[in-house]
């Protein structure tokens, strides 16, 4: 490797020997390619006509009401796909194929990821195998056929719980026999260097974007940008874009799941202890001796022990601040959202939402909120109308 | 306390390669599993591979991962891996290798855990997760301790790779035979007589093969082909998850097959 891939001493490659190669080749690959002139063109146009960046940034009137400040939806739900995922997918699917690699696999939780990266194996003739827990299976059903209308086999992944700990067990394990023609395509800002340092290059847009159309529409910076964080994908896209404008405050939202002194629930930043998992030392949710816990949200996405290691960092030096929502809060926040704009958001990115519902009466009404609203709600309607049932 | 160095050199003036059998720690639970590896001693183990359970061993196919769980289940943690070794060690002097994961050595302290478990009996620890690139982070606390060095090289290593990491190796090189995590296989890969071939000529340091030896026939092409020792793992460890009813049906058929690999290494041998 020709770096070590540290934030601090978070990060690094902690991967057994036989991946080491591949991890190079990656990052080879990477730093030849990601400022080439004709790969950077080709994924703007990607971006713009396929994914369809740029994304709105749109003010949320009677959302902002309720809360008390003004607050910004950026609208990566809006994109192909329904989130911010297809930026990344994009960018490192065009990397496989300026590499030559003909064959996709990756991991996904809420499917989001999945559904990403099973469009772009469309999009490139690509065999794409996604790895998927059997409990995520489940509960986003709606995900899983699309994957598969998009050409992509489905693998149930049957260990530990069966979310995205586990399917990204298995997708590492099928990676370190298949190194030769396969490429990883990791959806999150976490694992082993390169991919923190990959997928936050494919995800900066989002905060470029959001800076410019703050400048733009509000005619300042906002006062605070709120992404929730599950690995942290969308929320180390779109506060990289603010991270140097030290007014901005960044404030990371984790899932608090049934509650956090119940430890069901998967609040790493906020409740772990460092530690090393998936390739890189991270905060992690663990017992004494090390042992991983299984985690618990009502959101998929966010369903993991352990996190992208630059938001530790962000963590340890106070540049943004990590809290945690509940289950609870979270549909709240869901049923709000879709109230008061018409707008279902996912259930990862209404952890953000329910943030911003948490400081009612606490911020002045001059006060600019950016929230990243990192996906659409439509794959999460099963779920709340089981744990919110309509009235008849 | 037998070092390799005493072990592999006996051996390589008998012209044998050294029996190596890889069990999880614990596994199905302690009295069963210390029972299981004291057979695999009697039945011809030169140097033992002991696994500690964890969460999420990536490195590992099912069958292991079944093992891990299985132990976890039964309540193992570090202390009682730590008696295990050291009942062990009033049964028989052998060396014995760890096979583990980064966050549980990372999580008892680095330097402690190697003084604790080198006064335990244990020899050597590889660390799945950690490379020769990270190795910094315990080569020093695992010399002061006392301990060997195992790294592992793959079929994808590179050559000038190879010779940086038999230079950091004072125990064995662990050559796995395959790309990909642990298992069983029915078919020996051809490439793995040339990868000992070459690996021998870049260093004396003992060679040792493992992942996806699971016939006697497998162990005798290995020894063959030069290697100082056949590592066995998955094979075993499903023969403890197909007896799980029946602990003596388990340690007999342990011992037949750990007894017909013996045998076929020395005859190779022969």
């Amino acid at each position: 490797m020709k770096e070590k891939g540290r934030f601090g001493d978070y990060g690094g490659f902690y991967v057994p020997e036989v991946l080491i190669p591949v991890l190079e080749e990656l990052e080879g690959a990477f730093y030849r390619f990601y400022e080439d002139e004709q790969f950077v063109a080709e994924l703007g146009q990607l971006s713009k006509e396929y994914a369809g960046r740029p994304s709105p940034l749109y003010y949320a009137k009677r959302f902002s009401d309720y809360v008390g400040c003004r607050v910004y939806l950026k609208r990566e739900d809006l994109l192909h796909g329904g989130a911010h995922k297809v930026n990344n997918t994009l960018g490192q699917g065009l990397l496989a194929k300026y590499m030559g690699k003909t064959k996709l696999i990756a991991e996904t939780g809420a499917g989001q990821h999945g559904l990403a990266t099973a469009m772009i194996g469309a999009l490139f003739g690509m065999e794409t195998k996604i790895f998927m827990g059997v409990t995520d299976i489940e509960r986003q059903s709606v995900n899983v056929h699309k994957m598969k209308l998009c050409g992509a086999e489905v693998v149930d992944v049957e260990g530990g719980t069966g979310t995205l700990k586990d399917a990204i067990n298995d997708a590492l394990r099928y990676w370190t026999a298949h190194v030769r023609d396969t490429f990883y395509l990791f959806g999150s800002t976490c694992g082993p260097h390169p991919y923190p340092t990959i997928v936050k290059h494919f995800q900066i847009c989002i905060g470029k974007e959001a800076r410019r159309q703050s400048l733009e529409q509000i005619g300042r910076l906002p006062d605070m940008i709120v992404a929730c964080v599950g690995g942290g994908s969308n929320a180390i896209g779109i506060f990289s874009g603010f991270v140097d404008d030290k007014n901005v405050r960044l404030i990371g939202v984790e899932a608090g799941g049934r509650s956090l002194s119940s430890g069901r629930h998967a609040a790493t930043l906020v409740a772990g202890r460092v530690g090393i998992l998936h390739g890189a030392k991270a905060y992690l949710l663990q017992d004494e001796e090390g042992q991983v816990y299984d985690t618990e949200s009502v959101s998929a996405g966010l369903d993991y022990p352990s996190v992208g290691p630059e938001h530790c960092l962000l963590k340890d030096t106070g540049r943004a601040e990590y809290v945690a929502a509940e289950d609870e809060e979270v549909l709240d926040a869901f049923e709000l959202l879709s109230k008061t704009e018409g707008i279902l958001p996912a259930l990862e990115s209404a952890h953000a939402l329910a943030y911003m519902m948490s400081q009612k009466g606490k911020l002045s009404s001059e006060q600019v909120a950016v929230v990243n609203l990192s996906g659409r709600g439509d794959k999460d309607v099963s779920i709340v109308e089981k744990r919110r049932p309509l009235e008849q | 306390m037998k070092t390799y160095k005493q072990v592999f050199s006996e051996l390589s003036q008998a012209s044998r390669a050294a029996l190596i059998p890889f069990f999880v720690i614990g596994d199905p639970d302690f009295d069963t599993s210390l029972a299981v590896v004291k057979t695999a001693i009697d039945a011809g183990a030169d140097v033992l591979e002991l696994g500690i359970a964890f969460s999420d061993p990536i490195a590992d196919g099912p069958t292991i991962q079944k093992a891990d769980i299985r132990a976890m289940k039964s309540g193992m943690n570090l202390q009682k891996a730590r008696d295990f070794i050291r009942k062990l060690k009033e049964y028989k002097d052998i060396p014995i290798g760890l096979l583990m994961y980064y966050n549980l050595v990372y999580q008892y302290g680095v330097e402690k855990f190697f003084t604790d478990f080198h006064e335990a009996g244990v020899n050597s620890v590889l660390v799945a997760d950690l490379s020769i690139d990270d190795a910094d982070e315990i080569a020093r606390p695992a010399a002061s301790a006392g301990l060997d060095t195992v790294f592992m090289v793959t079929p994808v290593t590179e050559d000038s790779r190879m010779e940086l990491i038999a230079s950091r190796t004072t125990g064995f090189i662990y050559m796995v035979s395959v790309l990909g995590v642990t298992g069983s296989r029915d078919e020996l890969s051809d490439a793995v007589a040339e990868l000992v071939g070459k690996l021998k000529k870049l260093t004396s340091v003992p060679v040792c093969v493992g992942f996806g030896v699971s016939k006697p026939e497998h162990a005798a092409a290995i020894a063959s082909a030069g290697a100082d020792g056949v590592i066995i793992g998955s094979k075993i460890v499903g023969l403890i998850e197909r007896n799980l009813g029946d602990s003596e049906k388990m340690l007999a058929e342990i011992s037949v097959f750990l007894r017909e690999v013996r045998d076929a290494i020395d005859t190779q041998a022969g």
